[in-house]
């Protein structure tokens, strides 16, 4: 959601690591570097995970009235029943000793009971997790994939018209709400338009009674326009982060000097330019994974995809405080893990990163 | 008295030569926006928004978002009466197009001066005190720069109750950390300059450095990021309005949209009841993003958008 175009220098990693001054000795200063530097990276992811612990629990306990309302959705119930429910999903007691018995169990991987469900939350949240998981991973490499190859050709012929078409058409494509260009492909492309029939299911992840081989070709028929909606909404992200990301290398010495060898103009962009492009890139596009999870949920709830998603906005709509509270701690947890395992990777594609 | 005599400069106080260099600033920023040819047609585009929004009540009336005094039939298709048909209410969608957009860019610019406050106040603040205070300050901005920001935002406002101002508040505070580290790195960078140092020397304390030295000199940036926010801000509002967390009392875009799946305008394929409000909720974002970036790259030529 924050407009995260590619003139936010938001390059953390690169920030911290090359103030430090260059390790002069032997290798076994490099890695204790690294170790040092790894530490300090999951030490602050931990400090991050425990505040998005403590934020969703606080967070959660704003809210205005009784939560029991919610739970008994507007029925006529007996003061007993409500004491029962306060009972059942600890309710009465005081507000610190809820905290400590919510620490305590989240710890554990008990993340409380649904009010809508009456199932445990871990239990939905897992039932969901793969689905998203295919849905998301193959968007994030598709859409990656093709911002970083559009990204590199605009910045190498940039101020050319196919570099003004890329530009114009991904600005486009980012301005566009991804929930809107879902309703519109389910329109086009399912419900049928004119000369168009209806080619791909409206929703849903499956058909049902298809086993094996069958069973992995309808899946991806059902994956087809969610992964086209989000491909299209978030590749453009990406496309302008890596196309000034390699502006910015366009003018250096080593490149003139790859070329005064006699390198053809492809080999010098895909072997000298495009790699250094690459770091800050990497960088950027975990942070922005953020917008990508917004993303995941609106597609799954217009495709009804049984995924983490879909079950945020079920939950939203009731609202059922626990289910809401623990995919909140899951999407915020998942891109924090996703950004540190990003600044973990990037002192073995960045040498200078981590000594 | 001959001022006539004498050319204006000569005898200008302080405050008309500041008024001066001023203008002179905005005419070379004008110059240099005109250059610009997507700027020029994102500005153009607001202008027609801008002025279609404030003379809404005179074109369309707030009745047109009336239920009972419906002047159609429900879900009508697109006619010479309904240019873009009826709702499932029967209301004109032209007029409620139009009526919508009031809320959408009031909430998108709101919450983006709010988010650009915040942001550019924790940036200033971190980027001017040293020590523990701009460490905090940092790591809380990196932890909410990492945060998926619309869910922040779609909690806040599931805890809130539904009003305009839950939503505005709800994007202004989760969507200010790429301003801060913005501001920041400016702030540092003004800062390190000799005239602040002159300053402290003659006694300017933190207020002062802050809001006569830096403030000015982050004020460019603050403005295209601003521009840029209140693009994403329109997003964000239609997407919480769409989720159903927007004031179920005001027409927006967001909320259009909302009621015409609803209504299920997907599976009978009444395609003029989605098309509109989506395509205005993209070409006001596009704008801004494009004015935005026309201003970044005047101001900043090596920030190289759009080179």
């Amino acid at each position: 959601m924050t407009a995260d175009l590619p003139s936010a220098p938001v390059d953390k990693a690169g920030g911290t690591a090359l103030a430090g001054p260059p390790a002069p000795g032997p290798q076994a200063r490099t890695s204790t570097a690294y170790l040092r530097y790894i530490a300090g990276k999951v030490g602050g992811a931990a400090v991050s995970l425990l505040a998005v612990l403590v934020t969703s629990f606080f967070l959660f306990r704003l809210i205005p009235g009784d939560p029991v309302k919610y739970m008994t959705g507007g029925r006529q119930v007996s003061a007993e029943q409500l004491a029962a429910y306060r009972r059942e999903f600890g309710l009465d007691l005081p507000l610190w000793q809820q905290f400590t018995d919510y620490c305590g169990k989240a710890l554990t991987g008990d993340l409380g009971t649904s009010y809508q469900f009456r199932a445990p939350v871990i239990d939905k949240i897992a039932e969901a997790l793969p689905n998203t998981l295919v849905l998301t991973g193959t968007a994030f490499v598709l859409y990656t994939a093709l911002g970083v190859f559009l990204g590199t050709r605009s910045a190498w012929r940039h101020g050319r018209l196919g570099d003004r078409l890329n530009t114009g058409l991904a600005l486009t494509l980012y301005s566009i709400p991804s929930f809107w260009l879902g309703l519109l492909l389910i329109i086009v492309f399912s419900v049928g338009m004119g000369p168009v029939p209806g080619l791909f299911p409206t929703g849903g992840m499956e058909s049902g009674g298809e086993e094996g081989f069958a069973y992995v070709i309808d899946v991806a028929h059902h994956l087809m326009l969610p992964v086209i909606t989000l491909v299209a909404v978030e590749y453009g992200q990406t496309l302008l982060v890596s196309r000034s990301a390699l502006l910015d290398e366009m003018g250096s010495d080593y490149l003139t000097t790859a070329r005064a060898k006699g390198l053809r103009d492809d080999l010098v962009r895909r072997r000298h330019a495009v790699p250094n492009a690459m770091l800050p890139t990497v960088t950027l596009v975990f942070v922005n994974l953020g917008r990508t999870v917004a993303g995941v949920i609106l597609v799954e709830t217009v495709f009804s995809w049984p995924g983490l998603g879909g079950l945020f906005y079920q939950a939203l709509s009731v609202p059922d405080l626990p289910l809401v509270q623990g995919l909140f701690f899951v999407f915020a947890s998942a891109v924090i893990v996703m950004n540190t395992l990003a600044d973990l990777i990037y002192p073995l594609l960045d040498p200078r990163v981590g000594r | 008295m001959t001022t006539e005599a004498t050319p204006p400069a000569a005898k200008a106080g302080p405050r008309a030569l500041a008024r001066q260099r001023r203008r002179d600033s905005a005419v070379r920023f004008w110059k240099r926006y005109r250059t610009h040819r997507a700027g020029l047609l994102g500005l153009a585009a607001l202008a027609l928004f801008a002025l279609v929004a404030l003379t809404a009540p005179l074109t369309v009336g707030s009745d047109v978002s009336s239920v009972t005094g419906a002047p159609g039939s429900p879900m009508e298709p697109p006619s010479g009466e309904f240019p873009l048909g009826t709702d499932r209410f029967g209301r004109d969608l032209l007029g409620l197009l139009v009526w919508g957009s009031r809320v959408s860019l009031l909430v998108g610019l709101l919450a983006a001066v709010l988010s650009v406050a915040i942001g550019a106040l924790v940036g200033i603040t971190a980027g001017h005190f040293h020590g523990a205070y701009a460490t905090v300050m940092m790591r809380i901005t990196d932890w909410f720069l990492v945060m998926p920001t619309l869910v922040l935002a779609i909690a806040l406002a599931t805890v809130m109750s539904r009003s305009l101002g839950t939503i505005v508040l709800a994007i202004g505070v989760t969507s200010w950390p790429t301003t801060a580290r913005l501001v920041r790195a400016q702030t540092l960078a003004v800062e390190a300059r000799p005239y602040i140092e002159r300053a402290k020397a003659l006694g300017g304390g933190h207020w002062h450095i802050m809001s006569r030295h830096v403030l000015p000199n982050v004020m460019p940036l603050v403005l295209a990021q601003t521009t840029l926010m209140i693009s994403s801000s329109v997003l964000a509002e239609a997407t919480l309005a769409f989720l159903g967390l927007g004031d179920p009392t005001l027409v927006s875009w967001g909320g259009l949209l909302q009621d015409a799946r609803e209504a299920g305008a997907v599976s009978s394929g009444d395609w003029w009841y989605l098309v509109p409000p989506g395509i205005a909720i993209a070409l006001v974002a596009l704008a801004f993003t494009l004015c935005g970036r026309a201003v970044e790259s005047v101001l900043n030529p090596r920030l190289g958008v759009a080179r």
